[in-house]
């Protein structure tokens, strides 16, 4: 694998982006932190609800005003602030240096415009030039994505593609103005098997292509096995633990990781019912006073149930929150994810 | 394209001529002409006579066939009021009044309710969206014959600011138009408003911002575009609103185009000109759900390839 990790891109710090409805505020995500380098794979996991893609859509300030507002932390893309930036200044970042690939191929394509269209409007904005020559480029963006016969295609409506072409060609349009981090937002999750398959290859490729650093939301456990360098498993808005993939699966330290590692079904138990995680995640306008798992875990005691666990180191890079490892391990002297 | 606008005028032909069945009958069903026509004091014989000028004696299938095989010439016959004019020439005639009046109507109701339903839908939830609800609703809720005569009530006789009546320079055409389109402005704003809400909220939208494009794009462009399509199944039913409304507003404000003819001519049961006016109208009707469904296809290429 010619990929190369290199020096850190996107650093975030403390993030807290709520929602103020008339329910009350939504602490979608409460105090999120975390970095990525260049040529790096971070995975983000948890259930829906944990906060995955309101986190992605805060990196690039696009969550979803006037509900949701980035209240504190901080997001440094390249070592420059973004939460300073102003919306003329983000525009010119989004799509150029940090990008990102939505959910839903079917839907993430403009119906009434061609994919051309569409793919040389997003070249448009960060490289004005004339129009055959956004065609070539556009052409070459469809070919880096392995569309059959670009040259055909950039004529064709959505409509007359399938989902994992048109899958591709919200990736072409994502990477066409080579940004160094993009964001893949449960890309596979509505497509069948095969064509996941080809297209988490698809995006190797282009990452090892182009060394760019990317942040990969899944619920899938396999996906990120295959995919990632490191985890970051959210639940309630918080990450509760970080590693390596490797550390992730050896030696899983937060109780929630540990529930969602037991229900990954294995192809070797024969078991009569799947597991589930007992209760319900909690409801982000009434968050529990301490720890967010804690109703649903095992081990709660009391402590758990009136202070949030501060971060405690498990191994090399590899963090947890959770108050049942303050006996095992010595805090990180640097810790910055309470509050 | 060419296979559809075939099939599509065949159609249109068909309902031009259930239309000319039913307006046939009905005009038939208020009454004896004669009853209107004649003075009080004619007798049996005169009845008889005036029947047979007109061709009123014959049975009504006959009466169907002859009126039939004339109007697919465009001759609908004389006026029976109005002595000496063809009830073709006589729409004809005010046509170009009310097609004035409807397409400055339609005009000012576009331009006003387009950007309206946008920006309410961009700033729901603002005052400025509640404002624009308030005017769909009344729009909506008010009558246009009471409208129309509170407007003359105060923008003319109170004001003096517009004429209360007649037709001339665009000072004429105000209140008329107000009367009209209010309506229609409300209707196509809540429309517009609705459908770019659910647009807003795509993915694609999503998409075009992560690509960086500047919000008014987003929203001009790529939504706008998305959320025409369904007021524009609307146009066609405004078309035939604006026909009807016709009526009502050109009799309140005297405006002398064919909504005013046609009043006139079915309180004086003169059958000739009801029904090309009806015809006439059924046409313009059908000619533009003809250009909506054309348009339609323009504007969203899945229906293209169907």
């Amino acid at each position: 694998m010619s990929r190369r990790i290199g020096d850190v891109i996107l650093e975030v710090d403390d993030l807290h982006t709520y929602c103020f409805t008339s329910y009350g505020v939504v602490k979608a995500v409460d105090g999120v932190s975390f970095s990525l380098r260049q040529g790096e794979t971070l995975g983000i996991v948890g259930e829906s609800g944990s906060g995955k893609t309101m986190t992605a859509l805060s990196l690039l300030r696009l969550a979803p005003r006037p509900t949701a507002r980035i209240v504190k932390g901080s997001i440094r893309l390249g070592g420059e602030e973004l939460l300073t930036k102003s919306e003329r200044e983000m525009r010119a970042i989004r799509g150029r240096r940090i990008s990102m690939i939505l959910q839903d191929p079917q839907t993430s394509l403009n119906p009434v415009f061609t994919i051309g269209n569409q793919l040389i409007e997003a070249i448009k904005i960060h490289h004005p030039d004339g129009h055959r020559s956004l065609v070539r480029r556009a052409i070459d963006g469809l070919k880096q994505v392995r569309v059959a016969a670009p040259e055909r295609r950039v004529a064709d409506y959505p409509h007359q593609i399938s989902g994992g072409m048109k899958q591709r060609v919200v990736g072409a349009i994502a990477i066409s103005c080579e940004p160094r981090v993009l964001i893949a937002d449960e890309p596979t999750t509505s497509l069948d098997v095969t064509i996941q398959a080809q297209y988490l290859r698809l995006l190797r490729e282009i990452q090892q292509a182009t060394n760019l650093g990317l942040i990969f939301i899944t619920h899938d456990f396999g996906i990120v096995a295959k995919m990632c360098d490191r985890v970051m498993v959210m639940y309630a808005g918080r990450a509760v633990e970080t590693g390596s993939v490797r550390d992730i699966f050896n030696r899983p330290s937060h109780p929630y990781t540990q529930a969602l590692l037991n229900s990954v079904p294995s192809m070797d138990d024969d078991i009569a019912r799947l597991y589930s995680i007992a209760g319900q995640p909690p409801t982000l306008w009434d968050l529990p006073e301490g720890c967010r798992f804690a109703p649903r875990c095992p081990h709660a005691d009391d402590r758990c149930r009136h202070e949030y666990p501060r971060a405690f180191s498990v191994g090399e890079g590899h963090t947890a929150d959770c108050w049942r490892l303050e006996k095992e391990w010595t805090p990180r002297p640097f810790s910055a994810s309470t509050g | 394209m060419q296979r559809f606008i075939a099939k599509r005028a065949l159609q249109s032909l068909l309902a031009i001529w259930v239309m000319s069945l039913i307006v046939f009958t009905l005009v038939r069903v208020t009454g004896n002409p004669l009853d209107v026509m004649l003075p009080l004091e004619a007798g049996p014989e005169d009845y008889a006579r005036v029947s047979k000028h007109w061709g009123l004696d014959q049975p009504v299938y006959v009466q169907y066939a002859i009126f039939l095989g004339k109007a697919v010439q465009g001759d609908f016959g004389n006026s029976w009021k109005w002595h000496g004019h063809s009830a073709m020439g006589l729409v004809w005639q005010r046509l170009p009044a009310t097609l004035q009046l409807a397409g400055f109507a339609l005009l000012v109701s576009v331009v006003i309710a387009l950007p309206v339903g946008v920006l309410s839908a961009v700033m729901k939830g603002t005052v400025w969206d509640t404002v624009a609800k308030v005017i769909a609703l009344l729009g909506q809720s008010l009558p246009a014959f009471w409208l129309g005569i509170v407007l003359m009530w105060i923008f003319a006789v109170n004001l003096g600011w517009f004429p209360t009546s007649g037709r001339g320079g665009i000072q004429y055409m105000i209140l008329p138009a107000i009367t009209l389109g209010w309506f229609q402005v409300a209707a196509i704003m809540r429309l517009v408003r609705s459908s770019m809400l659910e647009v807003l909220d795509s993915e694609f939208v999503k998409l075009s911002r992560i690509k960086g494009l500047a919000e008014w794009k987003v929203v001009w462009k790529h939504c706008l575009r998305n959320a025409a399509i369904a007021p524009l199944t609307f146009f066609a039913i405004i078309a035939g609103v604006l026909m009807t409304g016709s009526v009502v507003t050109e009799s309140v404000f005297s405006w002398p185009g064919t909504g005013l003819l046609v009043v006139d001519a079915v309180r004086a049961r003169d059958f000739q000109v009801v029904q090309a006016v009806v015809i006439v109208f059924a046409g313009i009707f059908i000619l533009t759900n003809l250009l909506v469904d054309i348009l339609y296809a323009y504007l969203d290429p899945r229906i293209r390839y169907q």
